[in-house]
């Protein structure tokens, strides 16, 4: 006689919710979840490994624990990790130095510099098979959504349970809420991955998902690419949910196989008949519902100052009363009622956990192929990976970046962050592919626009904010 | 941790909605390897003048902020990043208590294991908190309630778990160390 639970329509949340709890909640205490894949970095880290000696602990699973160093990283390039000592803050060279020896002390492998694996943390993961459907994935950051693409349940945590992680392989957490977002339609050339994230953060806005994992579905989730739903997945954060997830499909299977920590062989079909299981079920219910229709969407850019303030890049900036709201649109020096299109830029910012894979370089490269960056600005094209790095050369695309007039930057979080050296001056206004346009994010004063690859490009060759879609060929 | 029951404040206000973790602390302040010394980085771009010098507008550094241990902030408090240094900068300066209408997830639960106690009230009290800038006011975790000065007592929820470890003391590994027979039998069936 099958449980109640097993006839009821799931969703793909509740499935890999159900299969990982090690203990039920209870009105006392919060349900015991186990977590298949740690992914650790030098900036959240250090703290806990403190906390694991002061109180005589191991790391329980060091074998799904997968560690990196990317936020505080310098992205010029170094012969020698001395190097870093030199390019580096002293407090930034040391956090790179405590990880690595964190790492040996608790007998963790590191993908470290000169290991060809290193990179930012949710760009390895994924390029090294380690994220899969179906996993429960956590990570000292906020952006650990982005694995959420494969169909795993994937959030960011702070310091105090990465240290419950590294001593017992679990989390203490309330069951969230559901909310499915429908993307209806296809939208045309020149509208990307990005753009769809910044409409879905400006529609139900920066607190929308609080409380809430996202499932992402409809046709135009469906199209996109591996690398495409991961920088949807990324954002889930910027509209206050902690998880974004897709259903795995053959899309999913097909970047996966091969990969070097994917199952192999009987393990591989095996996982195959598992994760074909996952989606959701018909009639699976959410705790609610949001449909979009976005066959129409044109790209998107950030006004203000957090990633719900975004408008279609023909649109004039709206109006509001609001006292954050004309505080955000001072900050960035923009008036209400026009449209940011023509507005000079100084930096464009291409990289990030959001938009520094393969497909966004190669989407960057069309629009500079041929063309020369604008005298007033300053491109930065910084790989997400060591691997990213190798595979973009090999198709000449650093080639065309520098033709340009561009820098082609070592893997590392970069401006995204402003944390390692690369940063937008005090006043200077960048389009960045990054995630976050908050106050100071890519350095004290700084102001950011977000966009997407090709918009940020089509910024850098014409100095100004342009609309990508005329310089497509 | 020191066991907290309830904390008796005037307030320090920050009206703005959506005070994101970069301007709670900003990242280049995220390069410590310790927990130490972050409250005089709390607020830093607000905070500052270019030079370092206090701004003497900045809510904080206001004569009549001294001594609060009770922030007011705006709606969706604590939104961004995953950096457990905004609830440490927050304790580091003085703060124990944050009353908004909505904190962010990660945020909240970053404070909840710091003893700082995110309180969440309804608009109407919220507006009323906003207005009243320095208002002595009382958050009590027995009851689970703020009281203002007007008289006005209003629930707060908070998780089970987490208050209980607040008004004991108690940080939350030693619950989680404590499956772990529950934890090997779930790897026995689950783990390859």
């Amino acid at each position: 006689m099958p449980l109640e639970r097993d006839m009821q329509p799931r969703s793909l949340f509740e499935k890999v919710w159900d299969a990982h709890v090690v203990r039920p909640e209870t009105d006392d205490t919060p349900a015991v979840l186990y977590i298949d894949l740690h992914l650790v970095h030098e900036v959240t880290s250090p703290q806990a490994f403190d906390m694991l000696r002061a109180r005589g602990l191991r790391v329980r699973r060091p074998d799904l624990t997968l560690a990196t160093m990317d936020h505080s990283t310098p992205t010029v390039p170094i012969k020698s990790l001395k190097d870093i000592e030199v390019v580096s803050e002293p407090a930034a060279a040391k956090q790179i130095r405590q990880l690595e020896a964190n790492c040996k002390e608790f007998g963790i492998e590191l993908r470290g510099f000169f290991s060809g694996q290193r990179g930012v943390v949710h760009v390895i993961g994924p390029e090294l098979g380690a994220t899969q459907p179906g996993k429960t994935i956590v990570c000292g950051d906020s952006h650990t959504s982005t694995h959420g693409a494969f169909g795993a349940l994937a959030f960011g945590i702070g310091t105090t349970e990465v240290g419950h992680v590294l001593a017992t392989q679990c989390l203490l957490q309330r069951k969230p809420k559901t909310l499915a977002i429908e993307l209806a339609g296809r939208p045309g050339p020149g509208v990307t991955a990005k753009d769809l994230i910044l409409r879905i953060i400006g529609t139900i806005g920066v607190a929308g998902g609080t409380g809430h994992v996202i499932e992402y579905r409809g046709e135009a989730i469906s199209a996109l690419s591996m690398e495409q739903r991961m920088t949807v997945c990324n954002m889930s954060i910027e509209a206050g949910a902690r998880a974004g997830m897709i259903a795995p499909d053959d899309v999913t299977y097909e970047y996966m196989a091969g990969r070097p920590l994917a199952p192999k062989g009987k393990d591989w079909d095996a996982a195959l008949e598992r994760w074909r299981k996952l989606p959701s079920d018909p009639g699976a219910r959410f705790d609610r519902e949001v449909r979009i229709d976005v066959s129409r969407l044109a790209p998107m850019v950030t006004f203000g100052t957090n990633p719900g303030m975004v408008v279609e890049i023909d649109q004039p900036v709206p109006e509001s009363g609001d006292i954050a709201f004309k505080k955000a649109l001072d900050y960035m020096r923009v008036e209400a009622g026009k449209p940011l299109l023509g507005t000079p830029v100084d930096v464009v910012f291409i990289g990030s956990c959001t938009n520094g894979r393969l497909g966004d370089i190669r989407d960057a490269a069309r629009i500079l192929k041929g063309r020369k960056v604008a005298d007033n600005v300053r491109l930065l094209v910084v790989p997400g990976s060591d691997q990213t790095k190798r595979e973009a050369e090999a198709e000449g695309l650093d080639e065309i970046i520098r033709a340009a007039g561009g820098e082609w930057r070592e893997p590392g979080c970069s401006m995204c962050i402003g944390m390692n050296g690369d940063i937008v001056p005090p006043g200077k206004l960048a389009v960045s592919t990054s995630n976050r346009n908050f106050e100071g994010r890519q350095g004290p004063g700084a102001r950011t626009i977000l966009a997407s690859p090709i918009t940020a490009a089509a910024a850098a060759v014409k100095g100004v904010v342009a609309d990508p879609r005329e310089l497509l060929g | 941790m020191e066991p907290i029951r309830t904390i008796r404040s005037k307030t320090v206000v920050l009206p703005f909605d959506d005070i994101d973790t970069d301007q709670i602390i900003p990242a280049r302040f995220l390069t410590t390897t310790t927990k130490d010394g972050l409250g005089q980085h709390l607020f830093s771009n607000w905070r500052y003048a270019d030079d370092g010098t206090p701004r003497p507008d900045f809510a904080l550094n206001r004569p009549e902020a001294k001594g609060a241990t009770i922030l007011v902030a705006g709606r969706n408090f604590g939104c961004g990043s995953s950096r457990e240094h905004a609830p440490w900068a927050l304790v580091d300066y003085g703060f124990r208590a944050v009353i908004s209408s909505e904190f962010a997830d990660i945020f909240r639960n970053n404070a909840l294991k710091n003893g700082l106690v995110p309180v969440t009230v309804d608009d109407e009290t919220h507006r009323w908190l906003l207005e009243h800038e320095g208002a002595e006011v009382t958050v009590d975790l027995e009851s689970t309630t703020v009281e203002l000065p007007t008289g006005r007592r209003v629930q707060f929820p908070i998780e089970r778990f987490s208050r209980y470890c607040l008004m004991n003391g108690l940080d939350q590994l030693g619950f989680l160390l404590e499956q772990e027979d529950a934890i090997a039998e779930y790897e026995r069936r689950h783990v390859a």
